[in-house]
């Protein structure tokens, strides 16, 4: 054996080929199909019209699933590493109150700050986004430095940012932004800026090594360190900017209702977390794709608009919404165990 | 039934049935897609024996025992406890036929104590349908009385060592009125003396009639314990013979069925400066005042037993676990390494002990499993990775060290423990280290992989890498090492040239 023959690689003589496994997302995919098809024929049937040849009720299913999947793009980054983010749903609140308090109007006579209305529109996004991430940065410091677990120091922030979002005006809700300021929230803004969020993370997670990264410590942190991955330093990264998207989302939430209130991106958290692990994110870590994740994104879009299209009770709605987050985990998980059991 | 009931009754029954085979398999094959684990397989334990199977990993004995532990229902072919053909559905079937597994990775619940975990499912109650402990306690120590074990029934299993909850593994077994029991690698976290002290309880196990099915990578085990010996190959039975009648090098040869003519292949290197320095290297109760030169091109062989702290000083060299006082130095300059990182910043590798916990991402593939030590620099620009140069640099290791591998894009969780020992040696080798840590490189691996890692540690230093390598297994550390440092509970007790080193003189040294 020549000497360089061991550190330095070998030219490969006959390259394995890039094996194509058959991607997790068809599986999904075809779930989505299927819940499209279920509501169209239902819709035939019982409603007499189309569920999905109507553009009205197609934008609406797209600007409702834009806001929770901007924050599921941040949350599925987040869930890989091996944790958890409960407060995306609150830092929505929290950053739409202050961030539309920079951005109101100097028509209206009881601005929060009336010495500072019609300011352009990128002070109360660049306000928002640095509240998103701050309190991400708060989430990730405390998983990486105290040791506890992801879930209580979320928990903590859930409930922190709620509680900031009402003593912010004392539970009064901030309105009239700027024209500029709520053009990002009309039309297909929305639906664009989620667009954009889902390819650079998509691009992120596969092709860099934040991406790499943020795997491997969710396969096993132990490991990632001996690698030599500052497993610390990443994890704030990953919490912070799951935060920045959380506060996005508020921003887009805040302009595109043209008012922010305390109560807004209740339980935003929780549809955020379905829709990753509707797409195949793994609780467990390491195990999971942004693709997945928009494709669960709008299978929950669908199912809300669907059931309201039917005229099922609301209440209704939410049962059969909690049966079948549940139904797609358990039957992802029986699909995970037959391909490991070799 | 007390323990003492459990006794007579399994004694009776050996004097009744005599040397009947206890468990007979016969033409058993077992397909997972894409690959035959098991085919026509047959294996026939006799009653009062202990029956060892060897093997390389991937030879099929682990599937047969899962078979035979209920684990794996078998896609052909017949299992005989006692002459009674019998069908397993389930590991607890498989206890309830008086078949007991003890795992590699000991299933016990830590939080619960000795006595619960034996118990567990059969508590005995009090009239009002509460646990009763103290009935419990008896019960244990009863057990444990029989089997010469010493725990406390009332301790918790998190507070007990391997060897400790070893013993409790087979005292459950035991308590489960077991005729056959399966060992898989009960000796790899054992100390010698722990060894011993479960041998003696084999033995004690042996002499009332019950059939222990003993897997092992120990060639000396089989020597020390076994009566018979089975040998599988790729999935297939190889033969069996009475352990007196065989030598280890018959066992060799049948088991990579090929002559291995040298296992460690240690060449005489030319030996360069002085490139790691370490004085006075102290992490408090842990160990103390490790001080030791390595060189280019050597390799140091550590010595010494559990509990010599040998791990440790690998830890702190390499920044996992930073020791407090004491200094390092690299190439003569002192170097301050407070994590991996750093570590790997000054050309050092760290090739743990633990392949599971510390090594492989076992959900991630080859490829993934590769490539993650040299994701901070080279290889990326931007922070994008540089798919095709580090795809083809990882190819290269992959036929440089031949691993067996379907695709890079193979979850390594699916490749045997001598190719996925394989890859993290890959991983380290890319980030071209110039000095290599390795806490048992071979351990839990085959013969011929063994070998070949052998080979690679060798042909390393004769590239100048400077090599430190802990062993657990004598015949390694002095086949292989230019100098062997001997570790006793956190200190450096000596150091030994290859030439006058001998078993001997390092367990002089180790156990002191």
């Amino acid at each position: 054996m020549a000497a360089d023959q061991i550190t330095e690689p070998v030219a490969p003589t006959e390259p394995t080929k890039r094996a194509r496994r058959w991607p997790a997302e068809l599986n999904i995919l075809s779930v989505l199909v299927a819940v499209a098809v279920g509501f169209e024929i239902l819709g035939w049937l019982v409603q007499g019209q189309s569920f999905l040849l109507n553009e009205q009720r197609l934008t609406i299913i797209i600007l409702q699933v834009s806001v929770i999947g901007i924050i599921a793009v941040g949350v599925t980054q987040v869930i890989i590493a091996g944790g958890i983010d409960l407060s995306s749903g609150s830092i929505v609140a929290a950053t739409a109150m202050i961030a539309m308090s920079f951005a109101q109007s100097s028509d209206y006579a009881r601005a929060v700050y009336p010495a500072l209305t019609d300011l352009p529109f990128v002070v109360p996004i660049f306000v928002g986004l640095a509240m998103g991430a701050c309190a991400g940065l708060i989430n990730g410091t405390l998983v990486a430095f105290t040791g506890i677990p992801a879930f209580i120091a979320t928990l903590g922030m859930m409930v922190t940012a709620r509680g900031i979002a009402k003593w912010y005006t004392k539970g009064q809700p901030v309105s009239f932004p700027t024209d500029g300021f709520a053009a990002i929230g009309s039309g297909i803004w929305p639906v664009i800026i989620f667009l954009a969020v889902a390819v650079i993370f998509h691009v992120a997670l596969r092709y860099t090594r934040y991406g790499k990264f943020t795997y491997a410590i969710g396969a096993n942190a132990q490991a990632a360190r001996v690698s030599g991955i500052n497993i610390r330093r990443h994890l704030i990264k990953v919490y912070a900017i799951a935060g920045l998207l959380s506060g996005l989302a508020g921003i887009v939430t805040c302009a595109r209702a043209q008012t922010a209130q305390a109560g807004m991106g209740m339980m935003y958290e929780l549809d955020a977390i379905a829709a990753a692990v509707i797409g195949g994110t793994s609780l467990a870590g390491g195990v999971g794709r942004i693709t997945g994740t928009v494709i669960g994104t709008i299978i929950l879009g669908l199912m809300t608009s669907g059931f309201t299209f039917l005229r099922i009770d609301a209440y209704y709605q939410e049962i059969v919404k909690g049966v079948i987050i549940v139904a797609a985990v358990v039957a992802d998980d029986y699909r995970q165990k037959k391909r490991h059991r070799a | 039934m007390t323990a003492l009931q459990v006794e007579q009754a399994t004694q009776q029954e050996a004097v009744a049935v005599g040397s009947d085979f206890l468990l007979e398999i016969e033409g058993v094959r077992k397909a997972f897609p894409g690959v035959v684990a098991l085919d026509d397989v047959s294996f026939r334990l006799r009653r009062g024996t202990v029956h060892a199977l060897m093997g390389e990993n991937g030879a099929g004995k682990s599937t047969l025992m899962k078979i035979i532990a209920g684990i794996y229902r078998p896609d052909r072919g017949t299992i005989r406890l006692k002459g009674r053909e019998i069908r397993l559905e389930s590991p607890l079937d498989a206890l309830e036929n008086g078949i007991a597994m003890i795992h590699q990775e000991l299933n016990l619940m830590n939080h619960m104590t000795v006595g619960e975990n034996i118990w567990i499912r059969r508590e005995p109650k009090t009239r009002l349908g509460l646990i009763d402990h103290s009935e419990m306690n008896r019960k244990t120590d009863a057990l444990f009385r029989r089997l010469k074990i010493e725990v406390d029934p009332q301790a918790e299993i998190r507070h007990l060592s391997i060897a400790a909850r070893q013993m409790v593994e087979i005292a459950k077994a035991v308590s489960y009125e077991s005729e056959v029991l399966i060992m898989d690698e009960p000796t790899s976290a054992l100390t010698g003396y722990e060894a011993d002290h479960l041998f003696s309880i084999i033995r004690e196990l042996r002499r009332t009639g019950i059939g222990i099915v003993y897997i092992t990578h120990k060639m000396n085990e089989i020597f020390e314990i076994a009566d018979e010996v089975s040998v599988f190959r790729d999935g297939r039975y190889v033969g069996t013979h009475a352990a007196q009648d065989i030598s280890r090098d018959d066992i060799i040869r049948m088991m990579v069925g090929r002559e291995i003519t040298n296992l460690f292949p240690k060449q005489t290197v030319p030996i360069g400066d002085v490139v790691l320095s370490v004085r006075n290297l102290t992490l408090p109760g842990v160990f103390r005042d490790v001080s030791f030169d390595l060189r280019a091109g050597e390799i140091l062989g550590v010595a010494g037993l559990v509990g010599s702290a040998r791990s440790n000083v690998a830890e702190a060299l390499f920044g996992v676990r930073p020791a407090q006082s004491g200094s390092i130095a690299i190439n003569g300059r002192e170097a301050r390494i407070d994590s991996p990182r750093a570590a790997m910043d000054h050309g050092m590798a760290f090739l743990t002990e633990d392949r599971k916990e510390t090594g492989c991402f076992l959900i991630l593939d080859v490829l993934e499993n590769m490539q993650m030590a040299v994701l901070n620099g080279a290889y990326v620009k931007g922070g994008f990775v540089q798919d095709g140069a580090i795809g083809l640099a990882c190819e290269g290791m992959r036929q440089a060290l031949r691993v067996k591998t379907p695709t890079m894009h193979e979850c390594i969780e699916n490749l045997s423990g001598g190719n996925q020992q394989k890859v993290l040696i890959a991983r380290w080798l890319l980030a071209k280290p110039k000095i290599l840590i390795l806490d048992e490189p071979t351990r839990g691996i085959d013969v011929g992989a063994k070998a070949e890692i052998h080979r690679l540690i060798t042909e390393l230093a004769r590239e100048g890498v400077a090599v430190l390598m802990i062993s657990s297994e004598l015949p390694e550390v002095l086949g292989m090492s230019d100098r062997i440092m001997v570790m006793h509970q956190g200190r450096v007790t000596g150091f030994l040239d290859r030439a006058e080193a001998d078993q001997v003189k390092v367990m002089d040294l180790a156990a002191q």
